[in-house]
């Protein structure tokens, strides 16, 4: 088909790719062109959406560290709130609070969400149940926090008569479940079948084969999820509103109303004061961080296998 | 013979290995069953290998799996029993009802389902062309040592709580709104009637660009983890048929991934229903069906977030709780469309650690 059989066919259809304007124009070519400007297009297209997605984070966190780390002090540690009108104040009582809500979560949440993970790889394979519970966990995954917020309400509070810690500790136990169980499955299901097998070849027990070989293998990815699931709910400010509550002075009680960090938050940013305000980026400045550096390390430590031992 | 030594000169190391191995060579004489129980009997026993120990871990482990179920149930169950009056006083009517006054007990939900319609289907609008440019950025164009730094810069927005993101949004997006952006749209597109009214920087643009940069590194994650399943031999199969790299992640890429690409959206989608706290401090949280993206709006999950701590009398509180069953039953079917979607694409492919 062509003149010069010598001359290779792929070098000259490759000169037309790379400058289709000198050689003759056909259609071929103008495809060819566009077809290679398309590519292009989208590449940088492509590019330019990953650089649109990054800034607004960066800014973001440009913009709290910034604001966040000037107005912290020590007064923020170590103060309750002060009146409105009076300067200075902190957050300790709030910082408090969290901490205790996030543990009363992570002790009724943490175990059943392992529980259930257990269950769907090492007793429920293949069956309909556990497809089911699967796809059930998946599901309440996706309910918003506002209404696990007024579930537990109406379940806790109003049977109480009053706001509690506890109250918030459940609506946060209940938000880590479904996360909690899908990880440790996933984690569960890539220890191989081998490690299983061979330790009920040597007589242990089912139960004690899960907990010393397939829980402790699969440890690390385990507790990564766990830190994950803390994290998401760490921040959580909707299922608190209507159960913890808040509190502006110390409290230690489960059966009362108690402060936490991100409803101070809340409270604050929609406050007309500007002391407010500023308590208010300390405030996510100190969410953030106490976040990251939970996830962090824990990452840190699971990989070197530290807390491997842990069965 | 030397089988049977080997076991017992490392007596310390394993002694459970014993008995296995005397009754798969044969020995005549089952040890286990004659004269006193064996140290090694003993010793299992002692340690808790029993039917019942396994039976009783097995049940617990049933009854941990069917508590997601029971929460399911139960979160159901409280919200019906606690919005019965507003159910029994408006029947279906109140989700086409716009009248909202508290004082004279007379509710309706419409404004609220336009509010969280208008939010999340614009939010949508603005981050699933960029979502998916990330997600084929990072999965088929990023070169490899930039691919991680990406991914986890992308999936660290993910995890700065929403209150977060509604005080920056108060304190940098709504001015940013109000001083510029907001003249910049009516300039440009104040023809298309969308723009109209009073910018106070509030309202329901604002709470969609907010909840835009939310969802966004869901839907990007998750879209990115489809495509990254998409085997290679199919890109290959295309590249080798003389297509431009775009052509390739068109046709082999998207494609296949397409199914789980709509997944990935509908659960960013689920999430921008139900997200709560930036929304309501930035949407101005005011009742109101209007054409234009300035005004202030309310959403579902807004609504609930604003007056439910202030709702006075019964039927106030259940009218809420009903907008809270409406917000639940719409998420778990959106939900589990989108987990079903994403299934069906990523199903045999090997778990990954999040």
């Amino acid at each position: 088909m062509s003149s010069n059989p010598s001359h290779p066919q792929p070098a000259e259809d490759d000169s037309a790719l790379r400058s289709p304007m000198r050689a003759p124009l056909t259609w071929t070519r103008i495809n060819t062109a566009r077809r290679y400007l398309v590519n292009h297009l989208v590449t940088v297209l492509a590019i330019l959406s990953t650089l649109l997605v990054i800034t607004p984070l960066v800014a973001i966190l440009m913009y709290l560290l910034y604001k966040g780390a000037s107005s912290l002090n020590l007064a923020f540690f170590t103060h309750i709130p002060a009146p409105v009108g009076e300067p200075g104040g902190g957050m300790a009582n709030a910082i408090l609070g969290s901490g205790i809500v996030l543990a009363l979560a992570s002790l009724m949440g943490i175990p059943v969400g392992i529980a259930a993970g257990v269950y769907l790889t090492e007793f429920g394979r293949g069956k309909l149940l556990a497809t089911a519970v699967r796809f059930t966990a998946d599901v309440l995954n996706g309910v918003p926090s506002i209404v696990m917020g007024i579930s537990i309400y109406s379940l806790v509070v109003m049977q109480q008569h009053h706001f509690s810690a506890f109250a918030g500790g459940v609506a946060l136990a209940v938000m880590m479940v479904p996360t909690i169980t899908r990880t440790t499955e996933e984690m569960l299901a890539t220890v191989p079948h081998a490690i299983r097998e061979a330790a009920l070849g040597l007589g242990v027990p089912k139960w004690r084969t899960v907990l010393s070989v397939s829980l402790k293998t699969a440890s690390p990815g385990i507790i990564t999820g766990c830190m994950l699931a803390f994290a998401r709910v760490a921040g959580e400010t909707a299922p608190l509103l209507f159960t913890a509550l808040g509190n502006q002075f110390w409290s230690y009680k489960l059966t009362e109303p108690i402060a936490a960090l991100p409803l101070q938050i809340y409270v604050y940013a929609i406050s007309p004061y500007d002391e407010w305000h500023r308590l208010a980026w300390a405030g996510s400045l100190v969410l953030i961080v106490m976040i990251m550096v939970a996830v962090t390390l824990v990452r840190i430590y699971a990989s070197r296998g530290v807390l491997k031992g842990a069965s | 013979m030397t089988i049977e030594r080997e076991p017992n000169s490392s007596s310390s190391a394993s002694p459970l290995s014993t008995p296995a191995v005397t009754n798969f060579v044969g020995a005549a004489e089952p040890v286990i069953e004659e004269g006193p129980p064996s140290p090694i009997r003993q010793f299992l026993r002692s340690r808790g290998s029993g039917g019942f120990a396994d039976k009783s871990f097995a049940a617990l482990m049933l009854v941990c799996a069917l508590s997601i179920f029971a929460i399911v149930l139960f979160i159901l169950t409280i919200l019906i029993l606690r919005s019965r009056l507003s159910l029994q006083q408006f029947g279906i009517h109140f989700f086409l009802r716009s009248a909202w006054d508290p004082v004279s007990g007379d509710f309706g939900a419409l404004p609220f389902i336009f509010g969280t319609l208008a939010t999340s289907l614009l939010a949508l609008a603005m981050a699933v062309p960029l979502a998916l440019g990330v997600a084929i950025f990072l999965s088929e164009l990023c070169p490899q040592r930039l691919r991680a730094p990406i991914s986890f810069v992308t999936e660290l927005l993910a995890a700065i709580p929403s209150v977060v993101y509604g005080l920056w949004a108060v304190f940098v997006l709504v001015p940013l709104m109000r001083d510029h952006l907001g003249d910049i749209l009516v300039k440009y597109l104040g023809w298309t009637g969308f723009f109209d009214g009073f910018n106070i920087g509030v309202g329901l643009l604002t709470a969609s660009i907010i909840l835009a940069i939310m969802i966004l590194p869901i839907i990007s994650s998750i879209a990115r983890d489809i495509m990254l399943s998409v085997p290679t031999s199919q890109r290959e199969a295309v590249l080798a048929l003389g297509a431009t790299r775009w052509e390739m992640i068109r046709t082999g890429v998207l494609r296949n991934a397409r199914i789980g690409i709509v997944g990935a959206v509908i659960l960013g989608l689920g999430r921008a229903l139900g997200e709560t706290m930036a929304v309501t401090m930035v949407i101005g949280n005011h009742p109101d069906i209007s054409k234009s993206l300035f005004a202030p709006a309310n959403t579902l999950a807004s609504v609930i977030a604003g007056e439910f701590s202030e709702a006075t009398g019964d039927m106030y509180l259940s009218a809420l709780i009903e907008i809270g069953l409406a917000l639940f039953l719409v998420t778990i079917v959106v939900n589990a469309i989108a987990r079903a979607l994403v299934w069906a694409v990523t199903r045999g492919t090997p778990a990954r650690a999040h």
